[in-house]
Parts: C-alpha cells; structure tokens; sequence
C-alpha cells in the first residue's frame, strides 16, 4: 500500500511481500474497524481468523482480512492476545460479515468474541470438548488418544 | 455425534411451542429442511419458521462436512497439501491447487514460467466450465427442467476425459503444484482441446434455447431471490452473485494473477439480482471461459512448463536416475520435503463461486504453520437467512440453488 494509515490503536505497521499487515491495540480493535470501514473505504471483511503461536507469549493472533473494492486495496489487521483467558471485541457490528467467521475462530481457538450475538460452535457438534486448531490438541483427538500418550 | 433439535443453540427459533396467547398473532410452525434435502446440494440443514408457505426466519447449520482439512494440512509437508486443497471444493479442484500453489511460491519468491502459467489459466477455467455445468445441471433439475441435466453432463464428461489426459485423474486432479505442472502436457492435448473449444459456444446455445424458451423455468427464476447488494457487500458474498447484482469485481481483473491480464474477456455483471440474473452472469461466464481457453490453446507459450528451482521441483526421471546432484534434490523433497521461508501471505483468486483465499503462514520449516482457507461458499452462505426471508418456501428451492454452494467448501 502507497500510503500509511493513522490511527491510535494502531501499535505497528508490517509490509511483506507486497502485503500490509497493521498490528493493533486489542483493546480499541472495535474503534478501528470503525474507522477503516467508514473513512478509509474497506466495505468487505474477507475472512477473520487466528494462528496459535504455543507455547510463546502472547499465544493467540487473530487476524482480519480486509478488502475495498473502490480502491482496489487488501490490509490485515492482527491483534495479539494472552493464552490465559483470551477474549477480544467482537467486529459483528460493523461488518455483520463477521459473525460465522467470530464463531469459527471460536470452535477452533476458543478466543470468546464479547458481544458477539450467537456466540456457539459452528463447525464442530456442540458438545465437543476442547478447540482442535490449538496446537496442543493431537491431531487425531483426545478420544482416540494411543496409550503411551496419556 | 449428537444434535438432538431441543439442544441445539443454533437451531433456537422464536416460534412458540403453545399456542399463542393473543389468537390475532400469526401462528407459525417451524420446519426442518435437510441435512439430506436433495436441493441442499450435499448436507446443509436449514431451520424454517413459516407462517402459512411465507419464510419468516431461515437459520442455517453447517459442519455436518467438517473434516478438519485445515489441522490436516498442518502435519503434511508442502508439496503433500496440494492433495488436500482439491478436497476443499471438489467441483473447482483445480482453482484450489491454483491459488495454494501462488501463496507458496509467493513465499518462496519463485518464477513460474510463462507455459505453466498459461496452462494453469487454461485449467482453472475447465474448472470453472466443469463446476458451472453441474451448477446449471441440477439448478434446473432441482426447478424442474429434467433434460438440461442431460446435455450439461454430456459436456462435463469431455472436460473430465480432457483433464484425465492431462494428469490422469478425472476430479482430484492435484494438477497444479508448487512451481508448476505435476506432469508435462501430454502429446495431442492441442486436438482434445481444440475439438472441445471449437464444438461448446454451440452447445451453451443449446442449453440457452432450451432454458429460455421454456416458461415455467422464467417464471420461476425471474423476480425470485432478490438480495441488496449492500447487505451482499456486508455479509461477505463474493462471485456471480456481486455480478448478479451489477457490481463489476471480478478478482481475475481486479487484481490479475497467473498471466490472468494477458487476456481478453468480459466481466459479465446484470442488474436485476434475481435468479435469472444469476443465471444469465453464469451463462455469460462460460461463454468468456470458452474465449480464454481458444486464446490459451492459440497462443500457448512455448518452454518449460516447470520453475528452474531444483530444491522444490522434483527433478525430471531421466536425470534423476544418471545424475547424482538430482538424485540427492529427488531424496531430499521426498523424505523430508523443501523448507519456505518464514512469513505469511494472503493470496485470492476467483474460483468459479467467488474468492477463494489461502491466508498461510510459515515457520521457516518443511510444513505449513498455519493455513487458512477463505473459501466463497462459506462466505456466501451467511446470507442465506437474509435471502430466504419473507420469500414462498416454494421459491427457497430457486434461491438456494442461484448460490451455488459446495458444502464441503463451506466446511471444509
């Protein structure tokens, strides 16, 4: 991207391979969204979604992908966030795009999304146990978990 | 797995289970349709509140094809995931090889050549031609018009022979890999292709013909379906359905990859943003898939069809069994697979129901850290409850086939 953006929550500013990438305060993430969907034009929430970074501190990034259309422009936006009880504001308000997405990340992180309207598993039944995208969930489950690994 | 209607919090619907209090207020009942309807398309169950044949709520459930691609792709190396992303939207298996393998080879800051980005532009729009046949197909059976299957299939079968010629598999073709081709075009592709592009302009003719004279099919589909492009826009719809609407984006020319820009097609947009509309964007489609595919095979590049980068590409048979550099290149992909350099990438393309992104991110060691998948129907379904809303539920049939959803895309 050509130009920079300015906003308070705003902690860094990252390019990569033609990509920019704002690191953001999580605590304003909600003031931010507001601003880059109202003044700087990015109307679609392609995707919301968190890498786990086990065992480093702070464990969780979750990440927005955001797009304009009328200016031809792609922007992420992470948010890093403590493994203890990680929870963030959710964005459904200012893209109601947000919601399945915020559910998502939920069922497979466990990040709680606050203010999220219907905050429940999306992919996985809903009395399942545990976040399988964390990296400390075996790849096969606990269910069927091989003798020497309990 | 148990998802008993009382537990389930997705499905919690307003309708009174006594009757209401006030007999004036409208009584609705609740109607549970799938996860085995056939119109659904595979296992998406959705929750109607009715009140008489009107949808007054629609609540959608996913995740009965949830198969954890995204934790699977974690334990394979590189070059191995590429079987996984055809899985992902089996009908646009080759759209999903397409842009795994730029977000790699963006990572690894690789040069394709100019043959294997041709030959992918060519393969990704057979995808598309395939995965709009079936659409049209069963859209029209699922409306009624039971012969118009026939024909479509009958065409999905040469595109299925020509992509087993090319890597010999008809659907899970993992044609596409990591700095290029997974095989060298094979002799006489030139002729297959040919004889398809020269014979198809005629036969979307057919199904045109067949569609639009029939006046149940119009009646059917136009003035059904309506969605504001804004509530689209907010919900994360992408594809022909943003067309439908008028909105021209289409992601090959707004942000052009794979020598998408050396081409010459239209974006077809319609302004009613109706089913017909819809139908007419897809239609239109598949006659500029047909331009781009005579254009690939009248200007095919000649060349490697493979990137000069011998720690990623598995080297070629002769000289991996008489030379000893490309032996120990040969070993080492194989067993312990090539490392990508640290960092992260978005990379989309336009499959044939919107964007599909990979959002990957590397550790600097030979399997991915994390991948995402943005895939289009997962995105599209959200606005399936705004869709359906105050429409008949005879019409929700319509609306829900104008989508076009793979649901083991949205699941993934």
């Amino acid at each position: 991207m050509n130009r920079k953006i300015e906003h308070d929550a705003i902690l860094e500013t990252q390019e990569s391979f033609g990509e920019t990438t704002l690191i953001a305060d999580p605590e304003q993430i909600l003031n931010l969204c507001r601003y880059l969907k109202h003044e700087e034009k990015f109307l679609r929430l392609s995707a919301v979604t968190a890498v786990d970074w086990y065992p480093a501190e702070p464990r969780f990034e979750v990440v927005y992908h955001l797009h304009s259309i009328e200016k031809n422009e792609r922007l992420r936006v992470k948010c890093r966030l403590s493994g203890a009880d990680p929870q963030i504001d959710s964005v459904c308000e200012v893209w109601r795009g947000a919601d399945w997405y915020e559910r998502e990340v939920y069922d497979m992180f466990g990040i709680k999304f606050l203010n999220h309207p219907n905050l429940v598993r999306i992919l996985m039944p809903v009395d399942w146990e545990g976040y399988p995208l964390r990296k400390d969930y075996p790849v096969h489950g606990y269910k069927y978990s091989y003798p020497e690994e309990q | 797995m148990k998802r008993v209607l009382d537990e389930d919090p997705v499905a919690t619907l307003s309708a009174p289970a006594v009757e209401p209090e006030n007999p004036a207020a409208p009584r609705l009942m609740t109607l549970n349709m799938g996860p085995q309807h056939p119109s659904t398309h595979g296992v998406l169950r959705i929750m109607l509140e009715l009140e008489g044949e009107t949808i007054r709520k629609a609540v959608p459930d996913i995740g009965f094809l949830h198969t954890g691609i995204e934790k699977e792709c974690e334990q394979k190396t590189w070059q191995k995931v590429v079987t996984l992303t055809d899985r992902v939207d089996y009908l646009a298996n080759l759209s999903n090889n397409l842009v795994y393998a730029l977000a790699v080879e963006k990572l690894l800051q690789i040069e394709i050549p100019p043959r294997a980005q041709w030959m992918r532009v060519m393969m990704a729009e057979f995808s598309r031609l395939n995965s709009h046949l079936v659409w049209l197909g069963t859209h029209a059976l699922d409306i009624g018009a039971m012969s118009v299957f026939f024909y479509c299939f009958r065409e999905r079968e040469d595109i299925l022979r020509i992509l087993e010629m090319f890597s010999g598999q008809r659907m899970m073709t993992s044609y596409i890999r990591i700095g290029g081709l997974a095989l060298e075009p094979p002799r006489g592709w030139q002729k297959a292709v040919g004889k398809f592009i020269r014979g198809f302009p005629g036969k979307v003719d057919e199904y045109e013909e067949l569609l639009d004279a029939n006046p149940i099919w119009t009646r059917r589909t136009q003035g059904v379906g309506f969605i504001s492009l804004e509530d689209m826009l907010d919900l994360g719809v992408t594809g022909p359905m943003i067309r439908a609407a008028g909105l021209p984006w289409d992601i090959r020319k707004s942000e052009p990859y794979s020598s998408y820009d050396q081409f010459d097609f239209e974006v077809q947009t319609k302004k009613e943003n109706d089913v017909y509309a819809r139908y007419r964007v897809r239609l239109g489609e598949m006659r500029q898939s047909a331009k781009i595919i005579a254009q690939a095979l009248e200007g095919m590049p000649e060349g490697a069809w493979q990137a000069d980068a011998p720690h990623v590409v598995l080297p070629d048979r002769e000289k991996m069994k008489t030379q000893m550099e490309a032996l120990i290149y040969h070993f080492k992909i194989v067993t312990e697979g090539f490392r990508v350099p640290a960092g992260e990438v978005y990379q989309c393309v336009e499959s044939p129901r919107g964007e599909i992104g990979y959002y990957i991110v590397s550790d600097g060691t030979s399997k991915p850290y994390r991948i995402h998948m943005r895939t289009p129907s997962f995105g599209n379904l959200q606005a399936l409850s705004v869709l359906l809303k105050d429409s008949l539920i005879a019409d929700s049939i319509a609306s829900l086939g104008s989508m076009d959803f793979v649901l083991g895309d949205t699941d993934r």
